[in-house]
């Protein structure tokens, strides 16, 4: 028996019913089709997250100032105030690795400027910062090392507290009042947008570390000292000579830290994997309805085999072979789940196209995902049409000529 | 000369549950070639379980099946399905024709389960040939619903000649047609015989019966007559009458 011939007779049995046909393989449409699509939407989402990681800046290292307990209250990091700028100095100096440190202290502040004000985020950063945080200017430019010496009044300003001080005025030079201090204003950011935790990255004023330290907050110490290691392999030593170095420095014996060290690593891995348990979840619901659309293949099947037992009879009469049949209805089975996968992949990749043209969602669709889709909905077909066509290839000859 | 079929003492029992059936016991039988055999009885009187054992469909309980000299008795399922598609052409009461499947198609079925690799084109001018043979030639397109009783069951007749079996096995071929219809068939397998075709044909009609050459008369499982047939009915002739009745009715008003 040809197997060629075989598959001519499938697909002729195919056609000869097509609603039925068209409706069976809609369950292996749907299911594909929402594998590829979802798929395509999860990779789209942890692309996206890891390009706004990536914009954070990169190769970045920080480390946090130990968490103090006051009357039983565990403050969080950041607050021991065991952080100085000499530490800063130190790394900067020591560690090789690192090419570029921030000591970096933050508050709260209202700020204004002509009749307008502002309550926003103010930072304390070097000069140094904007290249760590892969921070563009659209106007003007950094504060200089000078400023840092001198503590000068100067600062550079976000997207958001342009518009909110100075609407459709160009801010470059002008005085803007942080907590009545009078300060400069020498640059002004361009546009980050939110992170990937949801703050508006926007809403800030930076100004050099010593201006913020003595003139807005009267503190000595800092609370983050953001570090930028040479390469990406080099993260992990540097972080460890860090560690090496602030032990030292702040004579520490066993593991009671007074400062914690994370790396830009640990939080994009945070945020990839929600996008994948998210991916998983949504891929494994649509798997569902994959294994849906198989048991209706092997419904149809069945109800087939019951419908053509005549059929499988004068085959067997004219001197098919049980496996001649049982490969006949395999064939039939596997070209609905094989041409059920091929349309939903068509459909899955179009309405992945469709989202994010109109949705404006970003979609990645992956090469793997087809090809797993297409054999796995082959197998399907195999899996759930192997029970009828075996039924059908043990019918007895006489039993099936004799069925009405 | 080896008989086409040789039944030395063949046996069918069939066991539904406690009840022992015994619907053939121990008949022996021999067919040569160009015999055209008639069998022949009431129902339940064993003539379809000969016509499946004689047809390799099923296989006896006991005894000795030569088939072309060959055993048959002993073979497996699919061993059966070989010798039914190299040897045995079957024409069935209903016809059995693949619906919606066109007269060519029809007839090529049994060579596309034969060890011989035919290619397309051959495939189709055996086809061709076959119904040719009974007289269809010329639609060889249609479907079964186009045709006729009579044509549909020579579209049979050429399903089981294209193989060019030493044995066409007929299961009441004439019970679903009206009597000049059967007649029509009847000369065509008077035909084949002619050619040296050997026929064996199960029917209950004793007048069918007559257009074959041995009569074999079955009851309760076994064979109580076996006779030559005498003043045999040939469809040339029957037709001719036949047609001159039609002929003297319509003129008589």
């Amino acid at each position: 028996m040809k197997i060629r011939a075989t598959f001519v007779m499938a697909l002729r049995a195919l056609r000869r019913n097509k609603l039925r046909t068209a409706l069976t393989m809609l369950g292996i449409i749907i299911g594909v089709g929402a594998v590829i699509a979802m798929v395509a939407i999860g990779n789209g989402a942890t692309s996206q997250v890891e390009n706004q990681i990536a914009a954070l800046g990169q190769n970045v290292v920080l480390v946090f100032s130990g968490s103090v307990t006051q009357g039983g209250v565990k403050q969080g990091w950041g607050f021991a105030g065991t952080l100085k700028i000499e530490d800063a100095d130190a790394i900067l100096r020591e560690i090789p690795d690192a090419v570029a440190v921030s000591p970096e202290v933050r508050t709260n502040a209202q700020v204004g400027a002509e009749n307008q004000n502002w309550f926003t985020n103010v930072q304390g950063e070097s000069p140094d910062y904007f290249a760590i945080r892969n921070w563009a200017f659209s106007e003007g430019t950094t504060f200089g090392e000078q400023d840092v010496r001198g503590a000068t009044k100067v600062a550079v300003i976000g997207q958001t507290v342009v518009k909110q001080l100075f609407g459709a005025d160009d801010p470059l030079g002008q005085i803007m009042r942080v907590k009545g201090v009078p300060f400069q204003i020498v640059g002004v950011l361009a546009t980050k947008g939110m992170s990937v935790f949801g703050q508006d990255q926007d809403d800030v004023v930076i100004m050099p570390y010593t201006s913020c330290m003595k003139r807005i907050m009267g503190v000595t110490n800092v609370r983050t000292i953001n570090v930028e290691a040479s390469r990406p392999d080099r993260i992990i030593p540097v972080q460890d000579q860090i560690t090496t170095l602030m032990r030292q420095r702040h004579k520490i014996v066993g593991d009671n830290d007074d400062f914690t060290i994370h790396n830009q690593q640990e939080f994009t891995d945070a945020a990839t994997s929600t996008s994948r348990i998210l991916t998983v979840l949504v891929v494994s619901i649509a798997s569902v309805s994959l294994l849906v659309g198989g048991i209706g293949i092997m419904n149809i099947m069945l109800v087939s085999v019951t419908e053509r037992t005549r059929e499988i009879g004068i085959r067997m009469a004219v001197g098919a072979h049980g496996r001649d049949i049982l490969l006949q209805f395999l064939i039939e089975a596997t070209s609905l789940s094989t041409m059920g996968g091929i349309v939903g992949i068509l459909l899955g990749i179009g309405a992945a196209k469709l989202l994010s043209i109109f949705a404006q969602w970003p979609t990645l669709v992956s090469p793997l995902s087809v090809v797993l889709s297409f054999m796995f909905s082959a197998c399907v077909g195999i899996f759930f049409g192997f029970y009828p066509a075996r039924k059908a290839a043990a019918l007895d000859p006489i039993e099936a000529l004799r069925y009405e | 000369m080896t008989p086409v079929i040789e039944l030395r003492n063949i046996e069918r029992t069939y066991s539904s549950g406690e009840v022992q059936v015994r619907a053939v016991r121990d008949v022996s039988l021999t067919i040569l070639p160009g015999e055209f055999v008639a069998i022949m009885g009431a129902s339940g009187s064993g003539k379809s379980t000969m016509m499946n054992t004689i047809g390799c469909l099923d296989r006896p309980t006991g005894g000795c099946y030569l088939l072309d000299g060959i055993d048959v008795s002993k073979l497996n399922r699919d061993e059966l399905a070989d010798i039914r598609n190299r040897k045995i052409g079957f024409v069935f009461q209903g016809f059995n024709l693949l619906a919606r499947t066109s007269a060519i198609e029809n007839v090529e079925l049994p060579m596309l389960y034969s060890h011989k690799r035919l290619t397309g084109n051959l495939l189709r001018n055996k086809g061709l040939a076959a119904l040719g043979i009974v007289g269809l030639a010329d639609r060889a397109g249609h479907y079964p619903n186009q045709l006729s009783g009579g044509q549909q069951q020579r579209v049979a007749i050429a399903r089981a000649l294209c193989n060019e079996p030493s044995l066409l096995l007929a299961d009441e071929p004439t019970g679903n047609l009206d009597s000049q219809t059967s007649i029509e068939i009847m000369g065509v397998f008077q035909k084949l015989n002619e050619q040296g075709i050997t026929i064996v044909m199960v029917t209950h009609e004793l007048d069918i019966a007559r257009y074959t050459t041995r009569n074999i008369v079955m009851r309760d499982g076994v064979v109580v007559g076996d006779t030559p047939v005498r003043d045999r009915f040939f469809a040339t002739e029957e037709l001719r009458r036949l047609s001159a009745a039609q002929a003297a009715v319509q003129l008589a008003p």
